[in-house]
């Protein structure tokens, strides 16, 4: 399915990247640690011009469903941000015994409108940012293209292959939320525990250094997750409420539809204040919800098909009501009250 | 002469889609300069990752003069006439022509369209075709409206003879036309120029980067049989591989690597599925074990080190894929080997549809159908309904959750792991099949009563809640279905009486959908369903003898019938169109589909076969004829008199010759037919027809049916009956077109 299904599939480790020499200042060394792995592509991004924006404050499936991303790859307006973000995938937890499989990990997403002819070049010097020198590794670009039905969102990339394993996606938008994507945003999204395995050369996730393995109190990712991905396995599949949870997605999709059925004009202010991101908020909340039903193995094949197709319609709604506002590209007539 | 050259470079273009783009530049590019009015010795055009490269040698370099005639007024015309042509044509009235036409002195035009260089047809050409290119899926990028399959980077296009290469002037939204391209993206960056299509190709070897994509593949081949060969081991042949892999590097480096002993064990269509369709990897057999032992990867550059980190890289990709997949492999035998209870206890919680409910409950209607069946395709009713029930178990396997293509196949894996005869085990495999028009249909006696039993359930579910394929949307595949269990009983030429098993199954669907027909009363049904081998007679049966029957119970006997004869009428009409491609036209199946017993597909089929084989020959032409004939004369006489001519012919009344003759051959054919019917022998029942043409031919030409004397014409009436009558044992030839 393209980035949001980022960050699961493969257990891979090499020996540690060989250091490329003196190619590049900032590649001089290979990093030690998953933090550094982030903070390399958050320099790297921020020196390529890139806002470095904080992960949203819900839980989400996937990065793209951040509205930096799906919200402002709509509309005309020009856009670049980069950020981690924070993503749950429930049907995906393995206790945290699995070596490559969590139910919660980090993608890192960037997002540029209009996309810049040179993107696939800048996301290369990403790679080699992080210590990937190109001179001793095969790096591909292989067809995938990218469709979430959930956002009524579409667009043509590659999955990007470093010695046969996938450690990006890169999609080129062309539809978001039945929307035409105009201009047309560039995006990148890596599997950040994929890619740091692979560039630290360990054998199981939870073995990573998370920070500094030379820090005073040196953490593997395991002493930060191990114990939260017991937990919500455990939840997510056997204990979370079914019922409460088909109850909250029924809430999110009313209130979802409530927020948007709101005049413009708010009769406090007098502004024109449309709230497509709250409304957004309520998609984002069923769509996750949805997940934990699916999780919980009581949505059936053709049921999925009607739950789905209902977070699209939020997701449309949504992407409707943000064109219809000033960061969606919307210009008041002139004479309006502004 | 110059030579064109014609270079579109992007961003990657998925392999799948290069070999046509190259194909459809060509195409389009050479009927436009032909179009255009110039010639050409040869073109050839390439693809690579990044590049569609054109070349077309010996370009006229002009187009030729066309010129054109115009005739104009009279010269003594009114003075604006004149002046209406010259605005016309362009021309000055010195420049006119004055030739005797048949009405007296007219003046004529001239006009010469002069050609046009090669250079400025090109230079509307090449944007055209690039705005109209047929990609299966292109793009937008950036803040521009082009569209290409990705982004595309630059354009070369260059016209080159031997005083040098110029440049084609245009530009496609503000992309410009010029005369350099680059190499390799690794291996060789930067960007040159280039003279010809001889130097290009030069220059792009220098860059490594191999043009040719037969070349790629070749090279491809070459070195890993090469390998495999000097290991003692070889290549397992997959062409849509390789044309894959050459259309994702432009410099293949080949690669082999070991694959860990620990994995060796598996099944070789999982090592050989993991590597394919996730990595792209070749499998490395070897020839005296079969097993799988080594994988062969493309890379696509040289490194300093020969490749190790390339190769070190891939195995772990592999490896991890690979200890995933022994893990699901060990977990799913020992579930196996436990009988599987685990899976099919969890098949109790995955719906199959909202109103048909679970997969569990599927299997059992699946299970009791396919007992039902096994008697009819020679299969042991305890085995196919111990196949069905284990059939689907593998899709509560982690082993398919990660390969979905496999299921079935891990299926039969497991069920011999956990002791099942084989041909149990097969039929888990084969119970899917046939997928598609051209998938092989099982014959193993097992497989075909689970796979029938598999689909007609499908069916008559889908049926029972009145969710019919409509126009080109068939979300639950039922055609599909419809035209698998045809060809399950084609192929294995099953002498089946469908209804019987369609009713049954309408029944059981009906069950689960209305908890309110009752245990009891619907097994009762079943059993009388199977007695009477139809569902009137065995629910009436069921009503007469039960009390306190549910409304329920009571509605299917309108319900049942109507679902029934309308699946089956669905059921014909994929057969029609099933036979047309075997090249029987539809009305010789209509002529067939009206006979009893329609819903025995193989009956039908011999049957059409043999008409149509029949109507091929001469007599069964001309006895069409006579047959129809005969019934025009007939129902016309019997809408005159009001009475049916349908009994009594008798051959005293009869006063020709050749109405005596007709009797005869009635009578004869009448006696070779109904035994080759009862014998189900159509070839033979229609050769028996056959030996009436001459006789129901003679008695047309000399015979008056209407006669004055009335008992002759009675007479005759109802002989015309008896060829009607005759001719309607075989098939009803009213149907028949022509």
């Amino acid at each position: 399915m393209g980035p949001i299904d980022h960050g699961q599939g493969d257990n891979y480790h090499t020996p540690a990247f060989q250091h490329p020499g003196n190619q590049m200042a900032e590649t001089s060394t290979a990093p030690r640690s998953f933090q550094e792995i982030i903070l390399r592509l958050q320099s790297y991004w921020a020196s390529k011009g890139c806002a470095i924006m904080q992960p949203y404050d819900m839980e989400v499936g996937a990065g793209t469903f951040h509205p930096a991303t799906t919200l402002r790859s709509l509309g005309t307006q020009p856009w670049a941000a980069a950020y981690v973000q924070p993503s749950r995938r429930p049907t995906d937890g393995r206790y945290g015994e699995n070596p490559n499989r969590l139910q919660h990990y980090y993608q890192y997403q960037v997002l540029i409108k209009p996309s810049p002819p040179d993107l696939q070049a800048l996301y290369l010097g990403s790679l080699e940012a992080i210590g990937i020198d190109m001179a001793l590794h095969d790096i591909r670009f292989v067809e995938d293209d990218w469709e979430s039905p959930t956002l009524g969102a579409w667009g043509l990339g590659w999955e990007v292959w470093c010695d046969g394993m996938e450690v990006s996606q890169f999609t080129y938008f062309q539809q978001v939320g039945g929307h035409d994507c105009k201009p047309v945003s560039g995006e990148l999204t890596y599997g950040l525990e994929r890619l740091a395995i692979y560039i630290l050369g360990v054998d199981h996730v939870m073995d990573m250094p998370f920070n500094d393995p030379d820090a005073p109190i040196p953490l593997t990712y395991g002493d930060v997750f191990r114990q939260t991905e017991e937990e919500y396995s455990r939840f997510n599949f056997d204990t979370a409420e079914t019922e409460i949870l088909l109850r909250h997605f029924e809430d999110a999709e009313r209130e979802c539809e409530a927020i948007l059925s709101h005049p413009a004009e708010d009769p406090k202010t007098g502004k024109r204040i449309i709230m497509a991101h709250p409304a957004y908020d309520q998609c984002i909340k069923a769509s996750h919800l949805f997940n934990l039903l699916d999780a919980r193995g009581v949505i059936s094949v053709t049921e999925r098909q009607a739950y789905i197709g209902r977070v699209r319609a939020l997701a449309k709604q949504c992407a409707d009501a943000f064109v219809q506002t000033e960061a969606g590209g919307f210009i008041a007539p002139t004479g309006d009250a502004a | 002469m110059p030579d064109f050259l014609l270079e579109l470079f992007s961003e990657e273009i998925p392999a799948r889609m290069q070999a046509k783009a190259a194909a459809d530049l060509k195409k389009l590019v050479t009927d436009g300069l032909v179009e255009a009015g110039l010639t050409y010795a040869s073109a050839g055009a390439f693809s690579t990752p990044r590049r569609l490269t054109l070349t077309v040698e010996g370009l006229t370099s002009d187009s030729p003069d066309v010129t054109e005639e115009r005739k104009g007024p009279r010269t003594d015309a009114p003075e604006k006439a004149l002046d209406g042509f010259l605005r016309a044509t362009g021309l000055t009235k010195d420049q006119l022509e004055i030739r005797d036409d048949k009405k007296g002195q007219t003046y004529f035009a001239r006009i010469v369209k002069p050609g046009r260089p090669a250079e400025d047809i090109l230079a509307t050409l090449i944007p055209a075709t690039i705005r109209a290119f047929p990609w299966p899926k292109s793009m937008r990028w950036g803040a521009g409206s082009l569209r290409w399959v990705r982004p595309l980077h630059s354009i070369l296009c260059i016209l080159s003879d031997e005083n040098g290469a110029s440049v084609v002037p245009f530009d496609v939204d503000g992309l410009a036309a010029g005369d350099t391209t680059e190499g390799h993206r690794f291996m060789a960056p930067g960007r040159f120029t280039v003279t010809s299509f001889d130097d290009y190709a030069a220059k792009l070897k220098r860059a490594r980067v191999l043009l040719s994509s037969e070349d790629r593949a070749d090279h491809i081949w070459h070195d890993a049989t090469n390998m495999a060969f000097a290991a003692g081991l070889e290549v397992v042949d997959d062409k849509g591989l390789l044309a894959e892999v050459a259309g994702l590097v432009e410099y293949p480096v080949v690669l082999m690597g070991e694959i860990g002993t620990e994995f060796l064990d598996l099944p070789p269509e999982v090592l050989q599925t993991s590597m394919k369709e996730h990595q792209k990897f070749f499998s490395i057999k070897n020839p005296k074990t079969g097993r799988i032992e080594r994988f062969i990867t493309v890379a696509n550059r040289e490194t300093a080190d020969h490749g190790a980190t390339i190769l070190a890289g891939n195995g772990k990709v592999l490896a991890a894929r690979l200890s995933d997949a022994k893990f699901f492999w060990e977990n799913d035998l020992r579930i196996a080997k436990a009988d599987m209870s685990d899976w099919t206890r969890a098949l109790e919680n995955v719906t199959f549809h909202n109103r048909l409910g679970t997969q569990a409950a599927r299997i059992d209607r699946i299970a009791a159908l396919a007992r039902d069946l096994a008697p009819a395709v020679g299969a042991d009713p305890e085995k196919a309904e111990a196949a069905a029930r284990i059939a689907k178990a593998d899709l509560s396997s982690e082993m398919v959750y990660e390969f979905p293509e496999l299921q079935g196949l891990m299926g039969r894996y497991y069920a011999e792991a956990a002791g099942y005869p084989s041909d149990v085990a097969v039929a888990c495999q084969e119970h899917y099949s046939p997928l598609g028009p051209s998938d092989d249909v099982p014959t193993a006696p097992v497989s075909v009563a689970v796979a029938l039993a598999d689909k007609l359930d499908t069916l008559t579910g889908f049926w029972a809640i009145a969710e019919k394929p409509t126009g080109s949307k068939d979300p639950y595949a039922l055609r599909r279905a419809a035209l698998g269990v045809i060809r399950l009983v084609l192929v294995n030429g099953l002498r089946l009486n469908l209804d019987r098993y369609i009713d049954a199954q309408l029944v059981r669907s009906e069950a689960a959908l209305h908890d309110a027909l009752g245990g009891r009363a619907t097994e009762e049904l079943l059993a009388e369903i199977a007695e009477h081998g139809v569902f009137g007679a065995a629910f009436h049966a069921v009503r007469d003898r039960l009390d306190d029957l549910h409304d329920a119970f009571l509605e299917l006997a309108d319900r049942v019938p109507d679902a029934s004869d309308d699946l089956l009428r669905f059921i014909h009409d994929r057969l029609k169109v099933h036979l047309r491609e075997e090249g029987i036209r539809h009305d010789v199946i209509d002529a067939c589909l009206a006979m009893p017993g329609s819903d025995d597909l193989a009956l039908l089929v011999n049957r059409a076969t043999a008409l149509a084989g029949f109507l091929a020959s001469d007599d069964g032409e001309n006895l069409v004829q006579g047959y129809k004939r005969a019934a025009n004369i007939l129902s016309q006489a019997e809408e005159k008199d009001g009475v049916e001519y349908r009994f009594g012919a008798d051959a005293k009344f009869a006063e020709t010759d050749e109405e005596k003759a007709l009797f005869a051959a009635l009578a004869t054919a009448e006696s070779a037919v109904a035994p080759a019917l009862e014998a189900d022998d159509f070839p033979a029942a229609m050769a028996a027809m056959a030996d009436l043409r001459a006789p129901i031919d003679a008695f047309f030409e000399t015979v008056q049916v209407n006669a004055e004397n009335e008992i002759l014409r009675r007479n005759r009436l109802n002989l015309l009956h008896e060829i009607t009558a005759s001719c309607a044992k075989i098939a009803d030839l009213s149907r028949i077109e022509g």
